[in-house]
């Protein structure tokens, strides 16, 4: 396990740049800035015309941390713990789980319990238990 | 234009996720890490991330969704399911258990690809196939649903 410091304001306020951005997107192409939506929807079978636009927000969401190096010089840390096979088998079930579940932290975590959406509020509820859960396991069984 | 927006607002939401925390898995696997608060190894950061985005986002939502129409589409995409049905628990359960063996949602997985993470990449390849995955079987004749559209990204 790796220690993290407790960042609230930092936290506080990325949070708040996250929810100005799904207002942007909500006022710009009446979408939920849902990202699990935004990317299943670059693979087939398409309904709509809204590929290029999806490109674009996954574009820019790639695009942050190589403006923030640009502009500042460094990034801040990222660790990843797990190794290839755990990074596989967590890619696949995140993968199949949000778009089974119509959505993931920012469609349902975030837009979802904005809309006072109960679907939103029970898809929360649950992947908030099982990564606690998940993470329990991994952790503390012995 | 639209492009060039959709890319900025993309960027608004990446920086969100690297000013938050929420692009490093520690920090998130330590959010959902609730054998560590007796431990004092606990991070509550992610709570103030949530707190911060639901904040804006019901005060924005609340606004913008009284406009005649978005400034670039027809119309508004609002989700109007109210129903509890298998998948919306089902779907998280599996979610969850991804979210906690890596620490990675596909927002903060997809930044960490500028980062210049391999293991990022890796994630990011095998999330794009259970996507995959769950689009066809959805799209599958048996699991069509008369009462329900069979559209399994209509939140």
């Amino acid at each position: 396990m790796i220690a993290t410091p407790f960042t609230p304001i930092a936290s506080l306020l990325g949070g708040a740049l996250i929810g100005l951005a799904a207002v942007l997107l909500m006022g710009a192409t009446g979408r939920i800035a849902g990202v699990s939506g935004i990317a299943a929807r670059l693979f087939p079978p398409y309904e709509d015309r809204e590929f290029a636009g999806r490109l674009a927000f996954v574009a820019g969401l790639v695009a942050a941390p190589v403006l923030v190096r640009l502009v500042t010089g460094s990034l801040p840390p990222q660790m990843i713990a797990a190794g290839t096979p755990v990074l596989i088998v967590a890619g696949l079930l995140t993968g199949f789980g949000a778009v089974w579940g119509s959505g993931c932290t920012s469609g349902h975590g975030v837009c979802g319990l904005s809309r006072l959406s109960v679907r939103s509020l029970v898809a929360t509820l649950t992947f908030m238990a099982t990564g606690v859960a998940t993470v329990f396991l991994m952790r503390h069984w012995s | 234009m639209a492009i060039l927006i959709q890319f900025a607002i993309g960027l608004v939401f990446g920086l969100g996720l690297i000013v938050s925390g929420m692009s490093n898995p520690a920090k998130v696997l330590n959010f959902l890490d609730v054998g560590g608060i007796s431990a004092g190894t606990w991070d509550a950061s992610l709570a103030f991330v949530m707190a911060g985005a639901v904040a804006v986002t019901f005060i924005g939502f609340s606004r913008v969704l009284k406009l005649p129409r978005p400034f670039l589409a027809e119309r508004f995409y609002v989700p109007t399911r109210k129903d509890i049905d298998p998948r919306i628990i089902v779907g998280p359960a599996i979610f969850g258990i991804g979210w906690g063996l890596a620490g990675f949602c596909p927002g903060p997985a997809l930044t960490a690809l500028g980062f210049g993470s391999s293991s990022a990449f890796i994630f990011v390849v095998a999330m794009c196939a259970g996507m995959m995955l769950a689009r066809f079987i959805a799209n599958l004749p048996s699991s069509a649903r008369v009462a329900t559209p069979t559209d399994p990204l209509e939140t």
